[in-house]
């Protein structure tokens, strides 16, 4: 397949750069190259096609056109923009759901495997319900808080229940604009129905559902989402792990795990620790078995295991383009329908689990959480049956790979920041009020092939920290800035600006914390609640100077999480193209992307934008947090006002010989 | 903290478990798991074990479990490459180095290495009582309840505003005294311990001849890192004792000791890997903690209020002599804790500040002395128009006591002479009782008494340094002016030794006492319409209010209500507010709508009603300051008082620390209360419940101390031998021994209807 992009255009990930180079002397294509071949649908991309019934496709491209039925240019691209928002909130709802029954299937005692790791986190999370914790055992209470999550989903009215941990003042907002969530299922369905032909025409009355419906994704599914699986699979703390092609291994059965959920990919961490199963791989020839992960799944049991990551979305072709991939094993979300035709390349079995996703041509081998260690037995086995298989004239593995730190989930944050005893999101706000940070940003989302693969991200995490902000992220974007070695301590002392590097050097942070997989963009929700609530910095998420960021986005679930943290009251700047972006030529084409920016931000005090040019996502990021700053009435940020505390000149004493040392530290005594 | 010191206080942090841990195992073996394990005088086991785990510690077996949990707060040093977050772990780390420390102290007491000891020629002045050879030979080891509550006013009300913790040995040892002095001239409370290659600012101290003890601010722990932990029980003890935690309530109790105990550590010389562990400790408290070598600074804020680690290299401080850096040091760390310090600029050749109050001038050290057995002393203060006082005279009348030979005496009158546009005759008292602090403050300098029984001694030390008979008036020019400018706006003092002049003054002197004393027996509860509370003691006690009349003065004993109305003139907006009494609810028990509103309202919600003159019903809450507890003995029908000095068991099978743990915290426990010893003497003394004859046993102490005070009571009650029925420790100390005594001398209160 022709390219149009020089290599290193595709990607700055320089094990990327080799395994491209690798599909082009075998003549394979991949989502790069198909990216160049495909141009994308002008008017589909402006916002401005209608296919929402028979009558249609409409295409709009004049100022004043409207459809067969009349729908204007506006009213198609919020419905547009909707149901991409409801489509996002359905997936990682959906994952929430199903975690939420291997829950129920786990207090019951019928989930083969599992157990509940981390007590406490259900202690807490049943405390924030009134559910009585003392004196019952984890199960039961592991069951009724099961049966509450199972139930936000199918609840018909009221108010679901996690958005109760939002801070006072939010959740006065979201009941005086009406748009508190009564169930996750009825808002997307709501959302679908409103957005059917000749229902509601009002641009800003279905965003402001599409609003509601992210909502029930952020505070909703994603929340129980991220609960449960700490409380099944443990909260993460810091743990040190590796990132990019680099950790598959040449002598051993590499099994590659793809997609998002981390119920079956637990398992197979459990199962690829069975003696026997690592004796069945020894007796096919190989050294043992090699985990790896792409994408969320990656970073699922990379921040509770310390299991590497092969890469981000983008990796995935390029995982199987080493030739030395037996199984990439798959469950939901971001997996290509390529991969099948370009593992018939090699020997590769791409193994689909999900009895929601089957992919025509792989081998389907379906997970079932009441006979999980089985299964997940049965998918090694497979695995390492294929080894045999593997051409070695074809392996080809980048020996590039980077350490990194993951597992800051937001209950490690506040025990790193004053120990058992004095736990507190404290240091952290006292570091912004002075100024030695100057604000938050989390950069989060995903890998697009239409800009080089981490470029933005790369660009804007590594100027944001030489500003001295402190940067949070998930999911891809997490992974692009492990693979440049920023989740380490040590980027914590030359990578970031006077005021960040004392606060990393104080708390042993990395200057990048990875928070998680794309679900878990709730626990950036729940910080940003606890320094509010800690105090100093206003009494809402919106007052705090913190910006959210998605430079390479293209999912849908990327444009639920950018409404749930706009209704949140957070600023949230998205690379690339928007999906409402409008014509030039057509006038009334960008009232909907002003409605996303100055509209919500009257109502929410967050907003949503647009700005494909990177240095232009750093000025607007920076502004924005010095608008907050003095809005607060905090100091104006100075670079040069912090930086003095630290070890360098402690340890440059210490390099001394030991007479001059003694001196230089203790001074002459008198006496 | 930063990876260096993360590495070095986890480092110490397990080496000190790990010794611990020997130890324990080493005493279980020798000892046995049930021999006994307790600090002196203290009401609070092993404090920080008890306030940060909850567990009260009795016996060497109880240590077992404490030794388990310490084990689980410890964590690996942080990696030399690609680490993960060290801050919390070291923090916790410290905390694990506390608890180990405290459980070596207990241990050592077991073995009878603590109180360190000293060579026989070492006196405390002033400390802990350990009984037989009190005070000589040994370090003060930990501070005992008694002492906590007598500093607790002064805590409070802001006269000592915090605690330096010093570890190590200063570079010299004029540097040593330096410090001290400075932390003194601010009224710190300064606890040494540490060393530096076996020598310790202890040492040093002692070389120079500084009183060290609680009379001076300034308490030995013991010359090694360990005994500072020490420091950090009394930090927890204030919490439980003032701020009404309960123990194992730890965040609470840390947070409250950031938030109101103003206390730091000073790393004297060389920190090694157990300071820097001890350290992490502290700074769990809120405690900074500043060294005067390099050492890695951190500097950003959020568990300590301003920065946690600063280093201040002695050699590199800005000063034209090691005197002057150690001044700015000291400085420097009242700066970094934020400690409010209010300083006395008094122009005498000697220190002043009130630290040195308690500083007593011994008969080989005597110059002079006023007053005493052989001259006399009074002092006296009264107002006068604001024309007739020339504001700064200082007078001196008769001979300086140049020509009296060395240890020898004179007479001495000093009379001040006041005049304010807000003065008013009923202050005169409250003002010239100053006179006892004020001139105290001074080093070198003792004062005893007050009105024509002063007594005032000058040491050869401060006489050599200049101090003379008119530094008496520079003093309390300056002071009043200070501590009563609002009332105050011109201040005269007259030294009289001249003896014509100085027996017409005595003679005028006593007029005025006597017209005092009447005005003062007149004063009673009824012929007022408003009280004044007394909030003093809630920037460490949050919820306790102290309702002060005419004849209930505060429980601290440091409060009358004349000085609360002074205070209200001198700060209105102050913690001295008046109640407007408004309706009598119910005067025999002392209910006001005035007083319960207050009541309701200072406290929080927490109390709801406050009865004056019960202890049955609604009693008076107390903070922690008081000077007695009153506690009911049911099976006598009556009360029994015991005071803050008595370290001996109770008939009510407590000692005094215990039954302040349960008087204390601003909560209303019917059937105790903590008082005022002058409250005993009022004719509203738990007059709702029978008053003074419900007195079925006292303190030994309290009866000599106030036996002059006692028989007045006593005739106004109507049986002058009243005192002789109430028992004591030396005669009862059971209830059952209690009870025959009652019988044997017909104690009034058997016959008296049942107290509830």
């Amino acid at each position: 397949m022709p390219k149009k992009r020089e290599i290193k255009e595709y990607s700055t990930d320089p094990a990327a750069q080799q395994m491209l180079i690798r599909a082009e002397e075998l003549g394979i294509g991949t989502a790069f190259t198909r990216a160049d071949n495909m141009v994308a649908c002008n008017i589909g991309g402006a916002g401005m096609c209608c296919k929402q019934c028979g009558m249609g496709p409409c295409r709009l491209t004049k100022s004043g056109d409207v459809g067969v039925c009349g729908a204007t240019i506006d009213t198609i691209q919020a419905r547009n923009l909707t149901r991409a928002i409801a489509a996002g909130s359905a997936a990682h709802s959906d994952h929430g759901r199903d975690m939420a029954f291997l829950l129920k299937a786990t207090a019951m005692g019928e989930a083969q495997g599992y157990s509940i790791r981390d007590v406490a986190k259900l202690r807490m999370v049943a405390g924030y319900y009134n559910i009585k914790v003392d004196g019952r055992k984890p199960e039961d209470v592991a069951n009724e808080l099961a049966d509450l999550y199972i139930s936000q989903f199918g609840q018909q009215r009221g108010e679901i229940v996690p958005a109760i941990r939002a801070p006072k003042k939010r959740q006065q907002i979201w009941r005086e604009q009406n748009v508190w969530p009564r169930g996750v299922d009825r808002e997307v369905v709501e959302a679908l129905h409103r957005t059917h032909i000749g229902d509601d025409q009002d641009p800003a009355h279905i965003l402001n559902h599409a609003i509601r419906t992210a909502i029930s994704d952020g505070w909703g599914g994603s929340m129980i989402a991220t609960d449960i699986s700490d409380i099944l699979f443990g909260t993460p703390a810091p743990i040190l792990g590796q990132a990019n092609l680099g950790v598959i291994k040449e002598d051993m059965v590499n099994i590659v795990v793809h997609g998002h959920e981390p119920s079956m990919s637990e398992m197979l961490v459990a199962a690829s620790q069975d003696p026997e199963i690592i004796a069945y791989a020894k007796a096919a020839g190989a050294n043992g078995i090699q985990l790896s992960g792409i994408c969320c799944t990656a970073n699922e049991i990379l921040m509770r295991q310390g299991i590497p990551a092969a890469g981000n979305f983008l990796h995935q072709e390029l995982a199987i383009l080493t030739g030395a991939v037996e199984a990439m094993v798959v469950d939901v979300q971001c997996i290509m329908q390529a991969l099948v035709g370009l593992a018939q390349n090699f020997h590769t079995a791409i193994i689909t689990t999900s009895p929601k996703v089957k992919i025509k041509g792989a081998t389907h081998i379906e997970f079932d959480e009441h006979h999980a260690l089985t299964i997940a037995k049965q998918i090694l086995r497979v695995a390492i049956d294929n080894f045999k298989n593997r051409d070695n004239n074809k392996t080809r593995i980048p020996q590039i790979k980077e350490d990194l730190i993951p597992g800051f989930s937001h209950e490690y944050i506040n025990y790193m920041l004053g120990g058992s005893y004095r736990a507190s999101f404290r240091p952290l706000n006292d570091a912004i009020m002075t100024g030695r940070i100057r604000g938050v940003a989390a950069i989060v989302g995903c890998n697009n092939p239409r800009s080089s693969q981490d470029y933005l991200h790369n660009v804007v995490v590594k100027e944001l920290l030489k500003q001295d902000v402190l940067v949070v992220q998930t999911g891809c974007g997490a992974i692009s800035s492990a693979k440049l070695g920023l989740m380490l301590g040590e980027a914590g002392l030359s990578e970031v600006g006077n005021g960040l590097r004392e606060i990393c050097e104080t708390v042993g942070i990395p200057p990048v914390l990875h928070m998680g997989s794309c679900v878990d963009n709730t626990r950036i929700l729940t910080v940003l609640s606890q320094m509010v609530e800690d105090g100093g910095l206003g009494d809402d998420i919106d007052q705090v100077p913190a910006v959210g960021l998605a430079p390479e986005w293209m999912s849908e679930k990327a444009l639920a999480i950018a409404a749930y943290v706009v209704a949140s009251g957070g600023y949230v700047i998205f690379g690339g193209s928007s999906p409402v972006s409008g014509m030039e030529r057509v006038n009334d084409s960008s009232d909907v992307l002003h409605y996303l920016s100055e509209g919500w931000e009257k109502l929410y005090g967050g907003k949503l934008e647009f700005i494909p040019d990177p240095a232009e996502m750093i000025r607007k990021t920076l502004e924005h947090i010095d608008k907050k700053r003095a809005a607060l009435g905090l100091p104006e940020y100075d670079p040069n006002k912090f930086g003095k505390s630290g070890d360098a000149k402690m340890n440059e004493l210490e390099a001394l010989p030991l007479a001059q040392r003694r001196e230089a530290i203790y001074g002459l005594a008198a006496d | 903290m930063s990876r260096y010191i993360a590495t070095r206080a986890i480092r110490g942090a397990n080496a000190l478990v790990t010794e611990a841990d020997v130890m324990l195992n080493k005493a279980l073996a020798e000892k046995g798991a049930d021999t006994p394990v307790s600090f002196p005088n203290t009401a609070y086991f092993l404090p920080t074990i008890l306030g940060m785990t909850g567990k009260s510690i009795e016996k060497i077996g109880d240590l077992k479990s404490v030794m388990d949990y310490t084990r689980g707060l410890l964590h690996p040093v942080p990696a030399g490459r690609h680490w993960t977050p060290y801050l919390g772990e070291t923090l916790d780390s410290g905390m694990a180095t506390l608890l180990a420390a405290e459980t070596i102290e207990a241990l050592r007491f077991v073995y009878g290495l603590q109180p360190e000891p000293m060579p026989e020629s070492f006196t405390l002045a002033g400390g802990t009582n350990y009984g037989g050879a009190n005070g000589h030979g040994h370090l003060n080891g930990p501070i005992d309840d008694i002492q906590l509550r007598s500093w607790g006013i002064q805590l409070v009300d802001g006269r000592m505003p915090g605690f330096a913790a010093i570890v190590g040995c200063a570079k010299s040892n004029a540097v040593a005294v330096k410090i001290v002095r400075e932390l003194q001239r601010r009224n710190i409370l300064t606890f040494l311990s540490g060393n530096v290659n076996g020598r310790s600012i202890i040492h040093q101290l002692q070389e120079e001849g500084v009183e060290l003890g609680y009379n001076t601010f300034t308490v030995p722990f013991g010359t090694d890192t360990i005994s500072a932990i020490y420091a950090l029980g009394f930090a927890t003890r204030s919490a439980l004792t003032f701020g009404g935690m309960k123990p194992g309530m730890s965040r609470e109790i840390l947070l409250y000791n950031k938030e109101r105990v103003f206390a730091f550590v000073l790393a004297l010389g060389e920190v090694d890997d157990l300071k820097y562990a001890a350290a992490a400790g502290a700074i769990n408290f809120g405690f900074p903690v500043i060294a005067d070598t390099v050492i890695p600074e951190i500097l950003p804020t959020g568990v300590t209020t301003y920065e946690h680690v600063v280093s201040m290299p002695f050699d590199a401080i800005d000063g034209k002599d090691d005197l002057e850096k150690a001044e700015r040091l000291v400085q420097k760390c009242i700066e970094i804790r934020g400690v409010k310090v209010k300083v006395s600029n008094v122009d005498v050749p000697v220190s002043y500040g009130s630290a040195f109050e308690g500083e007593v001038v011994r008969k080989t050290d005597l110059r002079v002395e006023f007053g005493g057995k052989h001259s006399r002393a009074y002092e006296f203060l009264h107002m006068a128009k604001l024309d007739e006082v020339t504001d700064g005279k200082i007078e001196v009348i008769g001979p300086d006591f140049s020509q009296i030979p060395a240890q020898g005496s004179m007479d001495l009158g000093i009379v001040i002479k006041v005049a304010g546009r807000q003065m008013q005759q009923d202050f005169e008292p409250v003002l010239e009782r100053q006179v006892h602090y004020f001139v105290n403050g001074a080093s070198g300098i003792q004062h005893v008494g007050q009105r024509d029984i002063a007594w005032i001694r000058i040491s050869n030390a401060a006489a050599d340094k200049g101090f003379s008979l008119e530094s008496f008036g520079k003093i309390l020019h300056a002071r009043f002016h200070e501590d009563f400018g609002a009332i105050v706006d011109k201040v005269q003092v007259t030294i009289i030794t001249e003896p014509t002049l100085h027996t017409e003054w005595l003679e005028k002197a006593r007029a005025a006492y006597d017209f005092r004393n009447k005005r003062l027996a007149d004063l009673t509860d009824d012929k007022v319409d408003e009280f004044y509370s007394c909030t003093l003691c809630q920037s460490f006690a949050p919820n306790h209010v102290c309702v002060v009349s005419p004849e209930r003065l505060g429980l601290c004993g440091a409060y009358n209500w004349l000085d609360c109305k002074a205070s209200f003139s001198i700060n209105p907006t102050g913690p001295n507010q008046p109640i407007k009494l408004g309706k009598l609810v119910d005067f025999k028990k002392g209910y006001w709508q005035g007083t319960n509103e207050y009541a309701a309202m200072g406290s929080h919600g927490v109390v709801q009603e406050v009865s004056m003159y019960s202890i049955m019903e609604n009693p008076m809450t107390a903070c922690g300051c008081f000077e007695c507890i009153v506690m009911l003995i049911p099976e006598a029908n009556g009360v029994m008082i015991v005071s803050r000095e008595d370290t001996a068991m109770t008939p009510a099978g407590m000692t005094f620390s215990t039954l302040a743990g349960i008087a204390g915290g601003g909560l209303q426990t019917p059937g105790v209360m903590g008082v005022g010893k002058f409250y005993l003497i009022s004719p509203k003394f738990i007059s709702s419940d029978g008053g003074f004859k419900r007195i079925v046993w006292m303190s030994s102490v309290l009866k000599t101390s106030m036996a002059d005070e006692f028989k007045a009571v006593c005739a106004r009650e109507g049986d002058p031998e009243f005192m002789d029925k109430i028992a004591d420790a030396s005669n009862a100390t059971t209830v059952d021994e209690l009870m025959a005594w009652l019988e044997a001398h017909n104690h009034p209160a058997m016959a008296m209807e049942p107290m509830f």
